[in-house]
């Protein structure tokens, strides 16, 4: 259970960039990749513990989960992955371990007032 | 009136900071000519055993020392000083893997000087969730697994298989006992990590021990090779 923790850095970069700005969070947007090794439920609970007694209390989290995408040799070719258990061409069936994306775990955007 | 709410992008990583830390780490290391090994797995899958085997095998050698994270106890800092080799241990309290900052303060700590060395082991915390996502300025991490934990393992955790660069099956001497099924085990790990070596050992026999290490005594000549260039 390691999404308090980031549930915490997310708040604390939050807050950081909101103070800033003089503005308030209503909501923070973020990208997490399905190979992120975070569980999007358990980082949404943690998320509002981690906004008690910070002036982010009652603000939303909003995730956006990233698929994965593998780059395929064979067919010269960025492609979705089907399933975490099989990292192989959905097209070809080559197996690859070249992700090229779905490692996300990034703050995109602040919604603040 | 309040104002519109507006969106305003950021654009942050939010492991940014263990991160920048595991960077600097990892140029400290390469600078000192030390190359660092990771152990990650879940709780009793010999993690400590095979590290103890390690550093009593290495230390005729190589200069080594090992760092070991640990929720609570020193347990396996005692057990690992049977090895006669440098051991700090890291007690992470409720902390359920390690971070960048941990293995920083801990060599201050131990006021190793890195250039004395030539292998780093960090044994991380057992479990096969947090850590995938710390990185600790590692040159390699290594998953393990027991025989006696099933084949599906790697199904079930596939991004810690993921995030590993090889992956260790311990107590191969049990094998027989738990009608392991070595190609199964090896098939699932390739699904989910294409490519990736895979050693098979047993710490109390010590069969397979020597592949493990040679492979590691090539890597560190490697890296140094490619540091000097």
């Amino acid at each position: 259970m390691h999404e308090l923790s980031i549930a915490m850095s997310i708040v604390e970069m939050a807050s950081e960039e909101a103070e800033r700005r003089g503005a308030r969070v209503n909501a923070v947007h973020l990208k997490l990749g399905v190979l992120s090794g975070v569980v999007p439920d358990a980082l949404l609970s943690s998320y509002e513990i981690a906004c008690d007694d910070t002036p982010l209390k009652g603000s939303r989290l909003l995730i956006e989960e990233i698929p994965i995408i593998i780059f395929c040799s064979r067919c010269d070719a960025q492609r979705a992955l089907h399933s975490m258990q099989l990292f192989c061409c959905p097209d070809c069936g080559t197996p690859t371990g070249d992700v090229i994306q779905g490692r996300e775990l990034e703050v995109v955007a602040l919604e603040l007032n | 009136m309040s104002p519109e709410p507006r969106l305003v992008e950021v654009r942050r990583n939010v492991l940014k900071q263990n991160d920048a830390i595991a960077r600097t780490l990892r140029l400290r290391f390469r600078s000192a000519g030390v190359f660092v090994v990771s152990l990650v797995s879940s709780p009793g899958s010999g993690k400590t055993a095979f590290l103890e085997k390690t550093l009593t095998l290495f230390r005729s050698r190589h200069r080594v020392a090992a760092l070991v994270g640990d929720l609570a106890t020193e347990n396996d800092a005692a057990r690992l000083a049977r090895s006669h080799a440098p051991v700090k241990q890291i007690i992470t309290g409720t902390l359920c893997h390690l971070e960048a900052a941990m293995v920083d303060r801990a060599i201050d700590e131990a006021r190793w000087n890195l250039n004395d060395l030539d292998f780093l082991f960090i044994e991380n915390v057992g479990n096969l969730v947090c850590p995938s996502s710390y990185d600790l300025g590692e040159d390699l991490r290594a998953v393990l697994l027991s025989v006696t934990e099933g084949e599906d393992k790697p199904l079930k955790y596939p991004t810690i298989f993921n995030s590993a660069d090889i992956a260790i099956i311990t107590k191969s001497d049990l094998a027989a006992a738990v009608e392991f099924d070595e190609r199964l085990t090896r098939r699932n790990i390739q699904a989910v990590r294409p490519g990736m070596q895979v050693f098979q050992l047993s710490a109390k026999t010590g069969a397979g021990v020597n592949e493990y290490l040679d492979f590691l005594t090539q890597r560190l000549s490697e890296s140094r090779t490619a540091a000097a260039v």
